[in-house]
């Protein structure tokens, strides 16, 4: 390469200039490009642009910050980690012994809600320690299948290793480490405002949990006819060694969450970034007393039927309540770095200026 | 040559030849046997009947032999191509990606392309080498002169002559030869223009063959209706590509740091990966090994090979620190930039209709960093347009210097028809002398209307032109016409001559050629009665030795006249006569003969046999010869002084001479008060020169002489606290001992600049070498990097485009490091939060077309257009120049700052949308801190920053920056939505799998907040402190632009020709992308564009 570009090119033509005759045939053209003479803006650092531009940093980032301080602020959050918490201790336990790891254990936390949860209510399950976001885990899965290719159904993609079939060498479905890997406690959860009042189970919305482009185009169920049932659909198949249900039997309540199309297994699917995260189970239902206003405060329980294993990578467990704003979740690192940066813009800027007015006011160093 | 008409006394001949390249001895080589047989084919040809060993005539456009087989073309050509250093170092990530458990990116989006473009080059061999394979071919001689050194047979012109004129080569021969049939020998190929040995047989009698009967390559023929020749030299083998395809391939300090760099780099990846791959190994054992229930691996848990395999996925993914592309990139933007220099009409020389042209394309930023030139004086620093300006003969000196409103004084010539009206001549005096018959004066001018090698051309009676080798002959001989001796034709045996208004044909016995050892000619001829005569010109050192003892007199005060035309800065030469004896001629003759055909030792023979006859020479007179100035030389020198350039001027002139240059182009000024003078060849010049190192001051100005060996160190010491260093009587070979001095010791970047054959060794032997294409042929430009026509551009070439070249080159540097490492470090970063598992950052198609897209057009931009101040603010303030000898702008510290700079910036780019990320969600509550919401947060902060980044560097904001700046971020965000839709997904599952991703995610005000903060924690630093530094420590750069309201320009241009500029800029540009992002066809599309342009 640099040999070839290293030849003396001759003369190149870029025009017809070869076509030219007379004494200035080979008089460059007179265009602005070829001479170097494009109108161009020439942008300078000088004091009357950096100066202002910096104070003006500052204020936008102080404003930003107090305005996004305050709304996070109006945010409030629950975090519970019922990992060894009240009975579920047992389970944990239990789980410990490899031979229990089928079964189905339930048990039950209580906590208190000090303050009243305004407004729309999110019911999250959090994991920690988690990764998700290991290479080799994140490939094995296959998008074709999930979307309801026919063909990947009975065929799982090479990415899904080592779940592709099972020993008897019937292709699972869904395929891959991470569909095996999912998350499997149930939670319900119970209210009652003092102790001695009624208990009140908690209504918790458990679809639109997930993006709308997945639910409606990146999981679809395979095709059937009219007169199939989901079941017959994902015949052939067998559903992933870790999991208890079938795929076309995730959601017993609802017949139109399963399959592929099952929104817990939706959101399980989109991998997080980091090891800890949380992942949205269900959104308070607002329709009925006492919770029109949002959760009210007082005393909660969660039956939590404790299915899925953590000791074995030194993991917790969560569940996490949290309201929104138009800002996202209770993050405060935002606001408190964008106050930050406006006192370091500011003090920067006063430095600037007192630069500015020790050397470059009178361009002392610029007449020499 | 197409319209050969056979002659009427012969018919066509053929001329077959069976080649046998056999080495005949040491170094001769049987060129071939040369037949001659009458036939009536109505086309000429000479038919070359090639042996299948043959290299002689192989190798280029006509003849050439394969170079492959069936069977051998596969290995063979695949082994070529995996020599390109790009190519092997893709095979080799092309094999790591192939081994699925190393593979952290697709190995398709590796291995189809690289297929392509092996398959396509492959063809492109394939098909060159069938066009190759030929055994057999007529050669038609209209191809021979642009191809080959022809031995000349046989001609239209009587006596064989042939006249030809050698543009590219150095001034005008004739040549002779003929011969029937015979067998040649010669010598090997090689590169000197002016010799040529060889032997024809012919019946078993042995001639030589010399320099006078070859046709060299580029030639053209003059006054010559025909000539048959045999080709002794084929293709490269030619003298003329022997001696200018030998050039050593420069390279540029900048070069030279990269590779320096890219070693470095290599080893800092290794250094990342082997980190990488150590955490990979502790968070095996503490993590991996308790997660294998979720992620189980075939042989269970083995941290050292899992480390091993993290390595080389990390070598992978973090391959982008090896700026592998970057040599293309570098070059494409040495190109562009020598386009600029061939494009500028500011060093366009209206004329000769000479543009300036950049021959080498790779050194353009080197000429941002010159500290020392080199310079010829003759046709450099002036015109080499001679006009005959004195004389002094027998004593007595004649003309006066030409003064402005003297026209009275010019002599009227019309007393002489065949006086060339341009000749101007200051004193009547002369003309008079002549026309009284003075003998001394006539035998002047007679001698020098016989003793040159000018080649008249009459086309009409009286209209005469002279050819001349060299424009002091020119010069001599328009004078001798114009003052009654009219040199008017010429044959290799007699010189026809007008001596006042009498035809007289003299015969010429002898030339004894000039050349730069001899630094004299002379030519023995008989008079018509009978009288044998030796003229001879010279040197007046040379010509003095050889003087008779009877002209001591006349030659003091001939020698006083000298020194006074020396002192006018005119240029000298001594004149002497001798009458010869026949009986000594004749035996002279017989030895001269002798000598000629001699094969070993000819050179020396002949010089004796010269010597000998060049001794007791009667002085004649002297001749002085001006030369004037170019345009503008005193103003570019102060203005290149200025920018702290050493101006050296290394001359074959007199001392004072080029003394009196000196002052007239103001390297020396009457405020120089200590003025040395080092003479050569005295043994205590090592003391002198010692002695004037003690007492040297700022303003002195040595001219050394001296270049022993033994001296070469002090001279250097000496010569370099000089301000001014001219060099006078110096010979080619010293010229570059010179430059390669100063290029060994000083370390300084060097360019040497000349017209002539003489300077060629200098201009290859510095950094950079420039050819002036004036009155002195062609070698100095065929065998220099730049050429151009007036010694004045070397001010534009040095002030704006090199500095600009420099300037954009370093700049280009530093942001594509920044970009690269800014990339890659985010990585790295990651990989603590993954576990080191090689999961990258980004989505692969980031990866791909980062790159390829998003960020390489406007840093082309940036590369091509940026102008830290204008053109005329760029000459103006020398001072400016200065950056570029420091080497400021790009260096190792440099770098290494280029290095912290990224690894601040892909901090920031990491960690604040971690931070910002954490824990948090949408506001409808759903997922946001999954793996691909935030691989187009990281992305679209990093491409964000970086393009802040180009935009705080670039200076100059043409309507193309701000398109390739804005296209490319709009590129981005059209490409994502595009990548990341319902249809892309649907139709490319598996490929697309980030559907829905810019849609969920580029919606939330948190994601822009983060966004803009990374933006801002980048860009302000940089903000602050280059404020800091303008207000603080103002560089010259500062100053100039702060004093000097950029003024836009706004020219006419057409809008159409702009519009096919910008249009192949940007396919170079493309061709360019798609180079850098690792899909290799763009490679073969690149070499086949460059190669057109070749060949165009």
């Amino acid at each position: 390469m640099q040999g070839l570009l290293g030849k003396p090119l001759g003369r190149v033509h870029w025009s017809n200039k070869a076509a030219k005759t007379g004494p200035l045939a080979h008089r460059p053209d007179n265009s602005a490009f070829m001479q170097q003479r494009l109108p161009a803006w020439s942008p300078m650092l000088t004091t009357s642009t950096v100066l202002p531009f910096m104070y003006c940093m500052a204020v936008l980032c102080l404003v930003v910050g107090v305005s996004l301080l305050i709304t996070v602020q109006g945010t409030q959050e629950m975090k519970l980690d019922y990992t060894e918490a009240g009975t579920c201790n047992n389970c944990f336990q239990s789980l410990k012994n490899v031979s229990n790891a089928g079964k189905s254990c339930s048990c039950r936390v209580v906590f208190t809600l000090e303050h009243e949860f305004k407004g729309d209510v999110f019911f999250y399950y959090g994991l920690q320690n988690f990764h998700q976001n290991l290479r080799k885990y994140m490939d094995s899965r296959d998008d074709a299948q999930m979307v309801g290719r026919k063909q990947n159904l009975k065929n799982p993609s090479s990415y899904c290793e080592p779940y592709i079939r099972d020993e008897k060498d019937v292709p699972i479905a869904p395929c891959g480490a991470v569909a095996n890997s999912m998350f499997n406690d149930s939670f319900a959860l119970q209210y009652q405002g003092q102790p001695g009042d009624p208990i009140n189970t908690v209504p918790l919305y458990r679809k639109g949990i997930a993006w709308y482009t997945d639910e409606n185009v990146k999981f679809r169920n395979p095709p059937k006819n009219k007169s199939q049932t989901l079941a017959q659909v994902f015949e052939g198949t067998t559903s992933p060694p870790y999991w208890q249900k079938p795929v076309y039997l995730l959601d017993p309540l609802d017949a139109t969450n399963n399959g592929f199309i099952n929104e817990d297994l939706i959101v399980w699917m989109r991998e997080a970034a980091f090891p800890n995260f949380k992942k949205l189970y269900g959104v308070l239902v607002r329709t009925q007393e006492p919770f029109t206003n949002g959760l009210p405060a007082g005393n909660y329980s969660i039956d939590i039927v404790y299915n899925f294993p953590v000791q074995y990578f030194k993991g917790r467990k969560q569940v996490v309540l949290s309201t929104v704003t138009w800002f996202g979740g209770q993050n405060r690192f935002l606001p408190i770095a964008y106050l930050v940066t406006s006192g370091l813009v500011f003090i920067i800027a006063i430095f600037l200026t007192v630069i500015w007015w020790k050397f470059g006011k009178d361009a002392k160093n610029m007449n020499e | 040559m197409n319209q050969l008409s056979p002659p009427p006394h012969l018919a066509s001949p053929h001329w077959p030849l069976s080649l046998l390249p056999v080495p005949y001895c040491n170094d001769s080589l049987l060129v071939g046997r040369v037949y001659m047989y009458v036939c009536t084919c109505t086309t000429v040809h000479v038919h070359v009947s090639l042996n299948m060993h043959s290299v002689l005539l192989s190798q280029d456009n006509a003849i050439r032999t394969s170079k492959y087989n069936v069977f051998s073309f596969l290995p063979l050509n695949l082994f070529e191509q995996f020599q390109r250093l790009a190519n092997a170092y893709f095979l080799v990530l092309l094999i790591l990606q192939l081994i699925p458990e190393i593979s952290s990116l697709s190995w398709f989006t590796t291995v189809v392309p690289l297929l392509l473009v092996l398959t396509m080059t492959a063809v492109k061999d394939a098909s060159d080498d069938i066009v190759r394979d030929g055994r057999y071919y007529l050669l038609p001689l209209s191809e021979c002169l642009s191809q080959a050194d022809l031995l000349l047979l046989t001609s239209s012109e009587p006596l064989n002559l042939v006249y030809i004129e050698t543009a590219e080569l150095d001034g005008t021969f004739i040549l002779k030869c003929v011969f029937p049939t015979g067998e040649v020998r010669c010598e090997p190929p090689n590169n000197r223009l002016d010799k040529f040995k060889g032997t024809l047989t012919v019946n078993g009698q042995t001639y030589a063959l010399d320099n006078d009967k070859v046709l060299l390559r580029g030639c053209t023929l003059r006054n010559t209706e025909w000539c048959f020749g045999l080709v002794v030299f084929g293709g490269p083998d030619t003298k003329l590509m022997q001696s200018s395809g030998k050039t050593v391939f420069k390279r540029t300090s900048i070069d030279g740091l990269m590779n320096v760099l890219v070693l470095c780099i290599f080893g800092f990846l290794a250094v990342m990966c082997s980190i990488l791959a150590v955490g990979n190994a502790i968070w095996e054992v503490r993590e991996g090994s308790v997660f294998i229930a979720f992620l189980p691996r075939p042989n269970g848990v083995n941290a050292g090979f899992s480390a091993f395999l993290t390595f080389w996925s990390y070598v992978i993914i973090l391959n982008t620190v090896v700026p592998i592309s970057l040599y293309v990139s570098v070059e494409i933007i040495r190109l562009g930039n020598s386009f600029y220099i061939d494009w500028d009409r500011k060093m366009y020389y209206p004329k000769s209709d000479t543009p300036a042209q950049a021959r080498t394309t790779t050194l353009n930023e080197e000429l941002g960093q010159i500290k020392y030139i080199f310079s010829d004086k003759t046709g450099t620093l002036t015109q080499n347009i001679m006009t005959f300006n004195k004389c002094s003969i027998n004593g007595k000196s004649y003309g006066r210097t030409q003064c402005r409103g003297d026209k009275t004084q010019t002599v009227d010539f019309t007393w002489n028809e065949l006086a060339d009206p341009k000749f101007v001549f200051h004193d009547p005096s002369l003309v008079e002398l002549v026309r009284e018959g003075d003998l001394a004066a006539q035998h002047f001018f007679r001698l020098l209307a016989l003793c040159h090698t000018v080649m008249p051309e009459e086309k009409t009676e009286g209209e005469l032109y002279y050819q001349a080798q060299s424009p002091d002959e020119g010069a001599l001989v328009t004078a001798a016409r114009n003052f009654g001796f009219v040199f008017r034709s010429r044959t290799p045996e007699s010189i026809r001559i007008m001596e006042m208004g009498q035809e007289v044909t003299y015969d010429l016995l002898a030339v004894l050629d000039f050349n730069n050892v001899r630094k004299r000619m002379s030519v023995i001829v008989r008079s018509p009665k009978g009288k044998l005569i030796l003229f001879c010109k010279g040197a007046d050192t040379i010509v003095y030795e050889r003087l008779h003892p009877s002209c001591l007199k006349l030659k003091d005060t001939t020698t006083s006249h000298l020194n006074e035309y020396a002192g006018d800065g005119l240029r000298t030469l001594a004149l002497a006569y001798k009458d010869l004896d026949d009986d000594y001629m004749e035996d002279w003759r017989r030895r001269h003969h002798e000598a000629n055909i001699a094969m070993d030792g000819k050179e020396e023979r002949l010089d004796e046999l010269y010597e000998e006859i060049e001794k007791d020479l009667m002085l004649l007179g002297a001749t002085a010869v001006e030369d004037k100035l170019q345009d503008g030389v005193p103003q570019t020198i102060e203005q290149l002084a200025k920018a702290d350039i050493k101006i050296w001027v290394l001359t074959g002139d007199k001392q004072e001479t080029a003394e009196n240059i000196g002052y007239a182009c103001n390297m020396l000024r009457e405020d120089m008060t200590e003025v040395f003078i080092v003479a050569a060849n005295t043994r205590d010049v090592t003391t002198s020169i010692s002695c004037f190192a003690n007492v040297i001051t700022h303003n002195s100005s040595p001219k050394a002489y001296a270049l022993e060996k033994d001296l070469e160190l002090e001279l250097l010491r000496t010569a370099c606290m000089c301000q001014t260093v001219i060099c006078c009587r110096v010979t080619p070979l010293q010229k570059a001992q010179v430059v390669e001095l100063v290029k060994h010791y000083k370390q300084a970047v060097t360019l040497a600049i000349g017209d002539g054959a003489n300077d060629v060794s200098m201009i290859k032997a510095a950094h950079i070498g420039v050819g002036i294409s004036g009155q002195e042929g062609m070698q100095a430009v065929l065998s220099s990097d730049y050429s151009f026509a007036q010694f004045r551009y070397l001010q534009r070439l040095l002030l704006v485009h090199g500095r600009w070249s420099y300037l954009r080159m370093c700049k280009f540097l530093r942001y594509f490091f920044y970009k690269n490492f800014t990339f890659t470090f985010v990585h790295f970063w990651y990989a603590f939060f993954c576990g080191f598992s090689a999961q990258t950052v980004y989505d692969e198609w980031f990866i791909t077309l980062y790159n390829l897209v998003y960020t390489a057009l406007p840093v082309l931009g940036m590369s091509l257009f940026d102008q830290d101040v204008n053109d005329r603010w760029s000459s103006q303030h020398p001072q400016l120049y200065s950056p570029g000898q420091l080497n400021l702008y790009f260096s190792k510290k440099a770098f290494v700052r280029c290095m912290m700079h990224s690894c601040y910036s892909s901090l920031i780019l990491f960690f604040i949308p971690w931070a910002a990320m954490y824990d948090t969600v949408r506001d409808d509550g759903k997922d946001i801190v999954d793996y691909q919401s935030f691989a187009l947060l990281a992305q679209t902060c990093l491409l964000i920053a970086v393009t802040i980044q180009l935009s705080l560097d670039t200076h100059y904001w043409t309507a193309v920056n701000q398109f390739f700046v804005w296209g490319s971020l709009s590129a981005y965000f059209a490409i994502t939505f595009t990548m990341y839709s319902n249809g892309m997904f649907l139709i490319f599952t598996s490929t697309f799998p980030f559907i829905g991703t810019a849609r969920n995610s580029l919606n939330q005000p948190n994601v822009w907040l983060t966004i803009l903060l990374t933006s801002i924690l980048c860009a302000l630093p940089v903000v602050a402190y280059r404020f800091t530094l303008i207000q603080l420590w103002p560089t010259i750069n500062d100053k100039v632009q702060a004093t000097g309201p950029y003024d836009m320009h706004y020219v006419n241009y057409t809008l159409d020709m702009y519009c096919m500029y910008y249009i192949i800029y940007i396919y170079i540009y493309v061709l360019y992308v798609l180079y850098t992002s690792d899909v290799p066809c763009s490679r073969f599309i690149l070499c086949t564009t460059l190669d057109m342009y070749v060949l165009y």
